[in-house]
């Protein structure tokens, strides 16, 4: 299917030269530059969640380079490529060491620092032209005619655009839109969010540097203007009016803002009569209401999502851990304690479970469950006290290493992917059971690996009886079925300790009898499993042990009838026998 | 390097300063209660000079028709929701001020007139830009708010060379007058500009700690919800931060216009440099942003003696190691989810 609008496309760039007039094709040539820089914006900002204002620099960096190579180096364009690239690149990454460092609004903040910065770089360096730059850069090829250029770029374009929607498709891609959605979960499920963050900013800046190399042999005039400030955000324009959340957003979104330009720098001043940037205006107008009535662009408008294709079943399973013997201790935590500011959250919290056995954590609310669930899980470091699993210290080691080692755990306020499918969703929990990176997923070589990963979220989906969703949108299930698609995420993870933060809360009854089958099933198979929940109904038929928080504390912990019994615990949730 | 260049530069450098001061509060404030960081406050800057410059000149300024227009659509807005009582601030107020600024230039009017006129105009500007092009997003995430800052910023110098001209002006100094302190020559202007700075940075903390519009503004900064439940409206103070910032980048433009002429696109320059303190103070300390516009004005003026060229370089790439320091000093936690 793919294949064949690939084929489609190549053949309709191959007639380019030949029905296009010479403007057309220069025209085109520039929208599918532009395509292809604003491809990697859209891996960038929709797809990874992270801003750049600062995406011409890199155009600039390949462009400049190339341009200096071939117009006073003598080299041929060609060999301008892999330079110019490793170039971008290599900024790129010295950039995404630094920014991958700057959280929140501070990274928009950064892009638009150094786009400033090597705005007037490009501008004084010696031998660059200065602000009026340097033309007679030579062609592509010698000769090369302005619809040939078209089609060249034409067929750039379409390998940038598989490649991408390779990765999008895949172990890695699942990873990149994690990122976007929460760093909390994505860490919580083995992915290395700062590196992943990092190679995500390189791809952009290679897929811009690609752009720039283009760009210079095209235009054959380098100047610092097309790498400004304003060239970036109009490359964030292009993103947001053909929609971020797309690939096909950035061709859209090229083409609108391109040809439109074209059109309404002759059509605006004349109506207007005055000259000025009223094209600019325009735009900036037309962005503008679109956040306002469409924030998510042209693209999902023509393109709907045609629904997940479940995958094929008889790829091989992955191979799962041997679980530690019955009655083992798994995870054990000793005088642990948390402390924002002056108020002790948790404090001297000593819980102990066991293989094959599940302990419930309960207390009324703000007794400092979910903080203790926090503290295990890596995602807070504790001030104080140590968390053993599996025998091995891992306070303050973080959530991506503990996950690896074999925690998994749901979290009270459900974080999913809302846009992508249910089984996309449970996949991302067998991430760290995979290894095919950036550059295999992009080559599809990764196919065998991403069944078998397929294959082992479609067999944790069926366990939790999620196999009719398969396909929909995780966002689009009832709140109570998503903390199902978390479980059956979390047991793609192969863990031996499971956390569950109120895995009950939002299920109908038949639904909490089923999810406390599957618990059961999970601990005779020799899981460990901790879950703070406030059904109590729920707690007492199902928990093994049950263990008791009120303020910060842990004040009572035994069998469930034991706990009930207790009159701390009584007094707790009561306030005290009358 | 002597001392009456090093004294010169250090008059600049603090001046310039200075001014960053203003734009850097006034961002801060817009920032804190609404989440925008408002790039176009820069334009607003040349706004002001250009506005000024125009009246003097005896012609009706075209950002008058700018803020006509925004007025007229909120009424009409307005009016169709039954809300009469908007007639008063826009449909009398903004007649009124274009009758006044008609007569100003057609028949002319002493400067202070003219200045107060341009401050007017384009402090009224910064609510009525909130009011269309942030408040629709509601509680919008950082990306989409500051991309429409963005195209708000192209969207006024559109305007503004429509209105204006690619010309810059310079328009009259607060005062001519000259110290002669030996060895420098203190220029009266420059005096002005410190003053004016000192004078706004007090009032604006006095508002803001004894008036209760002043406390309701802060309540909302520290807590949206939370103000709104104690009956701070939401859209109001969102729209009173966007006056304060107007009025801090009209001031400044009316300030350094006297200094260094201004011509459209020049304001947003500025603006920018302004920005950059108020992200040195990490977009939420007052003193710290006040500090980095002083940082940023000296390095500015030094830097443009030594190195000219690399002035803005090194003024930008500043950002980078204070950016990487707040962002490892506040943690790295920010969920969408």
């Amino acid at each position: 299917m793919k294949g064949a609008r690939a084929v489609v496309a190549l053949l309709a760039c191959a007639a380019l030269p030949f029905v296009l007039t010479e403007y057309q094709a220069t025209l085109a040539g520039f929208v599918g530059i532009a395509a292809i820089a604003a491809l990697g914006l859209v891996l960038l900002t929709g797809v990874s969640g992270q801003t750049s204002f600062g995406h011409a620099t890199f155009l600039g960096l390949a462009a400049y380079t190339t341009a200096w190579m071939s117009r006073y180096g003598g080299w041929p364009p060609l060999a301008g490529l892999p330079v110019g690239l490793a170039i971008t690149g290599g900024t790129a990454f010295l950039l995404g060491l630094i920014t991958s460092r700057i959280s929140g609004h501070y990274l928009p903040v950064a892009t638009i620092a150094w786009c400033a910065s090597f705005f007037y770089l490009f501008g004084v360096l010696p031998g660059l032209g200065g602000f009026n730059g340097f033309g007679e850069i030579p062609p592509l090829f010698p000769g090369i005619t302005r619809g040939t250029a078209a089609a060249l770029i034409g067929v750039v374009l379409i390998a940038a655009f598989l490649l991408c929607a390779n990765l999008l498709t895949s172990r890695t891609g699942r990873a990149m839109r994690a990122l976007a959605q929460s760093r909390i979960m994505a860490e919580s499920l083995g992915i290395d969010t700062a590196r992943l963050a990092r190679s995500t900013f390189v791809l952009a800046a290679l897929l811009a540097g690609v752009a720039g190399w283009l760009f210079a042999h095209v235009q054959r005039y380098v100047s610092p203007a097309p790498f400004g400030l304003s060239a970036s955000i109009e490359y964030v324009f292009m993103v947001v009016i053909g929609g971020a959340s797309q690939l096909a957003g950035a061709v859209i979104g090229a083409a609108i803002v391109v040809l439109l330009r074209d059109q309404l720098t002759e059509l605006l001043p004349r109506l207007l009569g005055s000259s000025g940037n009223f094209e600019t205006v325009a735009f900036s107008i037309a962005v503008i209401l679109l956040l306002h009535y469409a924030p998510r662009g042209i693209a999902p408008t023509l393109f709907r999502g045609r629904g997940r294709a479940v995958p094929d079943r008889r790829a091989w399973a992955l191979s799962t851990r041997t679980m530690p013997v019955e009655g083992a201790l798994v995870l054990e935590t000793v005088g642990l304690e948390k402390r924002f500011g002056g108020l002790v959250a948790a404090g001297g919290i000593g819980l102990s479970v066991h293989a094959g056995e599940i302990v419930a954590l309960i207390g009324p609310n703000g007794a400092g469950k979910s903080t203790t669930f926090n503290l295990i899980s890596g995602a807070l470091s504790p001030n104080a006290g140590s968390i053993r699993l599996l025998g091995n210290a891992v306070e303050g080691r973080g959530a991506r290493f503990i996950a690896r080692q074999g925690l998994a755990r749901t979290f009270q306020h459900v974080k999913l992917l809302p846009e992508s499918s249910v089984l996309d969703n449970i996949a991302l929990g067998a991430h760290v059971r995979g290894r095919a990176g950036m550059v295999r997923s992009m080559l599809r070589l990764d196919r065998s690996e991403e069944a078998a990963l397929l294959h082992t979220a479609c067999i944790h989906a069926d366990r939790v009886g999620l196999t009719d969703v398969l396909s929909d949108p995780a966002g689009s299930l009832p709140l109570g079925r998503q903390r199902l698609v978390e479980i059956a995420r979390g047991l793609c993870l192969d863990p031996c300790v499971f956390l569950l933060d109120e895995p009950a809360a939002g299920l109908r009854l038949q639904e909490k009898q089923a999810l406390a089958d599957l618990l059961r099933a999970l601990r005779d198979e020799g899981m460990a499993i901790l879950l703070v929940e406030h059904d109590m109904d729920f707690v007492m038929g199902l928990a093994d042990r049950v263990a008791v928080m009120d303020f910060g504390q842990m004040i009572a912990e035994g069998r469930p009838e034991q706990v009930q019994d207790d009159p701390v615990v009584q007094e707790a949730y009561l306030g005290g026998v009358a | 390097m002597d001392e009456t260049i090093f004294l010169a530069l250090l008059q600049d450098g603090l001046t310039t300063g200075a001014i960053y001061v203003l734009l850097a509060v006034g961002l801060l404030i817009a920032f804190s209660v609404t989440r925008v960081i408002f790039i176009p406050q820069g334009d607003l800057v040349s706004f002001a000079a250009l506005t000024l410059a125009s009246i003097i000149s005896h012609r009706v300024p075209g950002t008058l028709w700018l803020l006509d227009g925004l007025c007229a659509a909120a009424l009409v807005l307005s009016l169709i929701r039954g809300r009469f009582r908007a007639l008063l601030p826009y449909g009398v107020a903004p007649a009124a001020l274009t009758l006044a600024c008609w007569a100003a230039a057609r028949y002319g009017v002493p400067t202070p007139v003219s200045m107060l006129l341009s401050l007017t105009i384009v402090t009224a500007l910064g609510p009525l830009l909130y009011r269309f092009a942030y408040e629709p997003l509601g509680e919008a995430a950082m990306l989409p708010l500051l991309i429409v800052s963005m195209a708000l910023h192209f969207v006024l110098i559109g305007i503004a060379l429509y209105c204006f001209g690619a010309e810059g002006v310079s328009t009259p100094a607060l005062t001519e007058a000259s110290f002669d302190t030996g060895p420098i020559e203190v220029s009266g202007q420059s005096l002005c500009v410190g003053l004016v700075c000192m004078v706004m940075v007090g009032a604006l903390r006095w508002f803001f700690v004894r008036t209760l519009y002043g406390k309701a503004l802060r309540a909302a900064a520290s807590d949206r919800l939370g103000a709104r439940l104690i009956g701070v409206d939401h859209a109001l103070s969102g729209r009173a931060a966007f006056a304060l910032a107007s009025f801090a980048a009209a001031v400044s433009g009316l300030l350094i216009a006297p200094i260094t002429p201004l011509s459209y696109d020049t304001g947003f320059e500025i603006g920018l440099k302004g920005f950059v303190a108020a992200v040195i103070g990490g977009l939420a300390s007052y003193p710290l942003a006040a500090a980095g516009a002083l940082v940023v004005g000296l390095l500015e003026s030094f830097s443009g003696f030594w190195a000219s060229e690399y002035r803005n370089i090194i003024v930008f790439s500043l950002l980078i190691p204070v950016l990487i320091w707040l962002s490892l000093s506040r943690g790295n936690t920010e969920d969408r989810a």
